[in-house]
């Protein structure tokens, strides 16, 4: 566990954007809480995080990354190559002191480096001994994702650390083994470490890759050109080591009557929250968020309160976050947030809908219309798609959220934007589409 | 807070209505046999209008008072001396009780300062906050219970660890009794806090005679912080005119004085950060009406910004009540300036929408202040439309006023905000009631 004396330790404070004013009968609170961590004392900028630590400073931190060397990888044989290079630049961002692995990974899961069962700690010599290694790498076989998945939580558990990462590539289907199989290794490996994970080429499911990336508290994109893997290795592996605090939990205290219909993170992407609550005690639960460095995450919490009178007030939720502790026991990090419910008789107070919520509410509809859109577009449901994903252009353009506006525009024809009047384009590229359905959760922030 | 005209419920099986049902679409309720719900005014302010001066009540005979032109300038006082008038028994008046304004003989803004610094530190500016008073339940010591569910405890926040619901808090419910004059303010029934204030208090003259003081203030829903505007200012024109007075000041320039100290310090509050909890991107500046009285022996003066009221009740009840005061309002200068007729002006949903407030955003302060002689006893009543809400002509309000409101104060406020609270309580209420002539020192007050 870190050490919360030093004063590089982030500090977490606690946002609540609501309306709390409800009408008389009313009985859904929904609010906005934006979790934000700020380096303490020694930080100069958000972005300067994984340059803060000299040697032996920084949390110490232990990282696998995850090679997918199935013999589909040798098609075209650039993609190997491609993936060893960004495996090697990743080994190069890793900051001294760090422990690390490489696996590769087909139907069954291999140390490449260190081996033994060990971990190696970043250092010049390590760094080199590695990317040595790497040279090894070569495709045949299958690809067993949980296999990989099971062996980097075995390596990664062997060192006393307090930040877990993995970094997982794959370029193909999960073919060799029940999908079962891999959800069950995804259930024990949630909460044990995070990772990030990335599809090379077009081969490879997206539900697949965005599933691991979701349950491992990780993120999820598309590298359709092998060539830009190094680049994104590099940043994955810089996010990784800006992580100053790990397995930070948001925990939701709600009174006696009142029922949480939802908590999902909704930025910097859409991540459903409400199924993975572990209970904390009386009328309180946890929802994991992962390992956090500098950074702002927004969630929207909808709670059902019990009907009251016009004029009463009441405590909907508080909102803390907590770090489990190694003794079983849990440290509250200080932040709390609010989210209240007060009943009044004044229509335009209750009729408002905050404008955090009213944003997020259409980000997740627009995340949510894209992948219903391109299920449909998929099932050959024409109108259906376009009636669909004609909604998601609309929503990303009232939004503001350029970046998916675009990933639409790749899709389908856009004739009217503001009435979201598209039409379904009759060639897409594989990469655009799986470009767009990996990118339709990432969400922009309201617009201040 | 606005009331909707239709209900949103039938009364009798709680169906949902649409707006503009006569029926019950599920029982079929006759709607238009359901009382209509008293008028809950909402205090909004507008700007952009500009102030007129006030009406004269028809009923009493009082003194003409012009008002000042802006806060710049001195108001015009009248001397008791120039104006005729009895005493309670009805004898004229002795002739040695003139109270001449003082001031700065070099400055023509006699009795009214500007040097008066904002002096942050001199009064609470924001109300005292319930999280913070609270006391956190601690083992070996009273452990709260929750007023709500009786079960849980009180958390520092001020809410149930079991039912989440928020504890009642002190400004919920406020009694003052001062001598012979007292104020109550409450909640209301359909607010979730209480955003009037009121100060009272009572001092000496220079000749030895009593003064009493009430201020009553409401905040403006519409602002932020309203609670922490009504607060600041009905302390600090308490605290302004019972510093004047007793230096000689005319209570009419004190009465002008107090109302300018007070626009500033809620003006100060306007250069506050925000709260951490109020980071709503539209911030109003902290704005409140105030309203307040000064009585002595010979005179009574009253102030006020906004729509908050003092009425005049005589204990004689067969001589005529009068408002004393003339709203800051939209159908108030409606009707003055003879566009509208009343029925007509306080039918339009800008009725009761505000033209004057103190707040750092105000269109232009105009402390509104009149002096009267009453030539009989009676009592005071200074309130918030809360109140008067329930009873607004001169005549209901001298209805709801006990008889023995001159000798009873502290009930005759409870009584007045009870009867608000029957009519529904739609707004906070506050009441101060001031006997009028001042009770002579010493004597027993049943």
């Amino acid at each position: 566990m870190a050490n919360f004396s030093k004063s590089n330790v982030p500090q977490f404070s606690v946002d609540v954007y609501q309306n709390e004013y409800l009408p008389e009968g009313g009985r859904e609170v929904n609010a906005i809480v934006t979790v934000t961590s700020t380096g303490g004392g020694t930080i100069g900028s958000p972005v300067a995080a994984p340059h803060l630590y000299s040697a032996g400073q920084g949390p110490d931190a232990a990282v696998a990354i995850m090679v997918d060397c199935s013999g589909s990888m040798d098609y075209p044989p650039t993609k190997m190559r491609n993936a060893r290079d960004a495996t090697a630049a990743a080994i190069d961002t890793l900051r001294d002191g760090v422990h690390f692995a490489v696996i590769g990974g087909t139907h069954v899961a291999k140390e490449v480096y260190p081996g033994g069962g060990a971990l190696a700690v970043a250092d010049s010599r390590t760094r080199d001994q590695a990317k040595h290694a790497l040279r090894k790498l070569s495709a045949g076989g299958g690809t067993a994702i949980g296999t990989w998945l099971r062996l980097a939580d075995r390596l990664l558990s062997s060192a006393d650390v307090s930040i877990r990462h993995g970094i997982l590539l794959t370029d193909g289907r999960n073919e060799h083994e029940a999908p079962e199989d891999l959800k069950a290794s995804l259930g024990s490996c949630a909460g044990r470490f995070t990772c990030d994970a990335r599809g090379v080429g077009t081969d490879w499911e997206v539900k697949e890759v965005t599933g691991i990336a979701s349950a491992l508290l990780g993120t999820a994109d598309i590298v359709a050109d092998p060539a830009a893997l190094s680049a994104d290795f590099t940043k994955m592996m810089e996010t990784a080591m800006g992580k100053e605090v790990a397995d930070v939990a948001l925990r939701l205290w709600t009174p006696v009557g009142t029922a949480i219909k939802f908590v999902k993170q909704v930025a910097p992407r859409v991540e459903e929250l409400t199924d993975r609550r572990t209970e904390a005690g009386p009328r309180a639960g946890d929802y994991p968020t992962g390992s956090w460095g500098d950074e702002s995450r927004d969630y929207h919490v909808c709670v059902e309160v019990p009907e009251a009178g016009i004029g009463q007030e009441m405590l909907a939720a508080r909102v803390s976050l907590v770090v489990p502790q190694p003794d079983g026991s849990t440290q509250n990090l200080g932040a709390q947030g609010l989210v209240k419910a007060v009943w009044t008789d004044d229509m335009v107070a209750s009729t408002s809908i905050n404008p955090q919520v009213a944003h997020y509410t259409g980000q997740a509809e627009l995340a949510q219309a894209i992948q219903q859109g391109l299920d449909l577009r998929k099932s050959g449901d024409v109108d259906g798609a376009t009636a669909k994903l004609g909604r998601a252009v609309q929503l990303a353009s009232v939004s503001g959220n350029a970046d998916t506006a675009k990933l639409l525009a790749k899709v389908v024809d856009v004739v009217d934007a503001a009435a979201g009047t598209v039409r379904l384009k009759a060639k897409v590229a594989e990469a655009d589409e799986m470009t767009l359905e990996t990118r339709s959760t990432k969400t922009v922030r309201v617009k201040k | 807070m606005s009331q909707m005209p239709q209900l949103a419920a039938c009364p009798s099986c709680e169906e949902p209505l649409e707006s503009g049902d006569r029926f019950c679409g599920a029982c079929g309720y006759d709607l238009s046999a359901v009382p209509a719900p008293p008028d809950d005014h909402p205090t909004l302010t507008m700007n952009g209008a500009v102030p007129l001066p006030p009406e004269e009540a028809a009923d009493v005979n009082w003194p003409v008072v012009p008002q000042p032109e802006g806060a710049e300038t001195s108001p015009t006082v009248h001397l008791p001396t120039d104006l005729a008038g009895t005493d309670s028994g009805g004898t004229p008046l002795p002739s040695n009780a003139p109270l001449p304004p003082t001031g700065s003989p070099v400055s023509p803004a006699t009795g009214v300062r500007f040097d008066r610094p904002p002096e942050p530190d001199e009064y609470p500016l924001q109300a005292p906050d319930p999280r913070v008073a609270a006391d956190p339940p601690t083992a070996g010591e009273g452990v709260k219970v929750c007023v709500a569910c009786r079960s849980g405890r009180v958390d520092p926040d001020g809410y149930c660890e079991n039912c989440g619901h928020a504890q009642p808090r002190e400004r919920d419910h406020m009694e003052e009794e001062l001598g012979p004059l007292a104020a109550v303010s409450d909640r209301g029934l359909r607010h979730h806090r209480n955003e009037d204030a009121f100060a009272v208090g009572q001092c000496l003259l220079p000749d030895g005679a009593p003064a009493l003081v009430a201020v009553v203030c409401d905040g403006v829903s519409s602002a932020t912080r309203p609670d922490a505007a009504s607060l600041a200012a009905s302390r600090q024109a308490g605290e302004a005119l019972l510093a004047a007075l007793p230096q000689g000041t005319h209570p009419q320039a004190a009465m002008h004085e107090a109302i300018i100290a007070a626009s500033h310090a809620v003006n100060s509050l306007a250069q506050e950060p925000a709260t951490a909890r109020e980071h709503a991107p539209h911030q109003n500046a902290p704005a409140c009406t105030l309203v307040a009285s000064i009585v002595t022996p010979t005179l009574l003066v009253v102030g006020w910004v906004g729509d908050s009221r003092a009425y005049w009740i005589p204990v004689d009840r067969s001589s005529p009540p009068a408002r004393l005061t003339e709203d800051d309002s939209w159908a108030a200068q409606m009707v003055a300036a003879g566009l509208m007729n009343e029925a007509e002006a306080y039918a339009d949903e800008r009725a009761h929408a505000i033209t004057g407030w103190l707040g750092a955003d105000a269109y232009e302060l105009e402390p509104h202040t009149a002096s009267f002689k009453p030539d009989r006893p009676g009592v005071v009543v200074v309130c918030t439309d809360g109140l008067w809400n329930y009873a607004e002509s001169a005549e209901e309000m001298a209805e709801v006023v006990p008889p023995d409101a001159m000798v009873r104060p502290l009930h005759s406020a409870q009584v007045l905000v009870g009867h608000a609270l029957d009519g529904g309580g739609h707004d906070n209420v506050t009441v101060a009631v001031v006997p009028f002539p001042v009770p002579p020192q010493g004597a027993v007050i049943g």
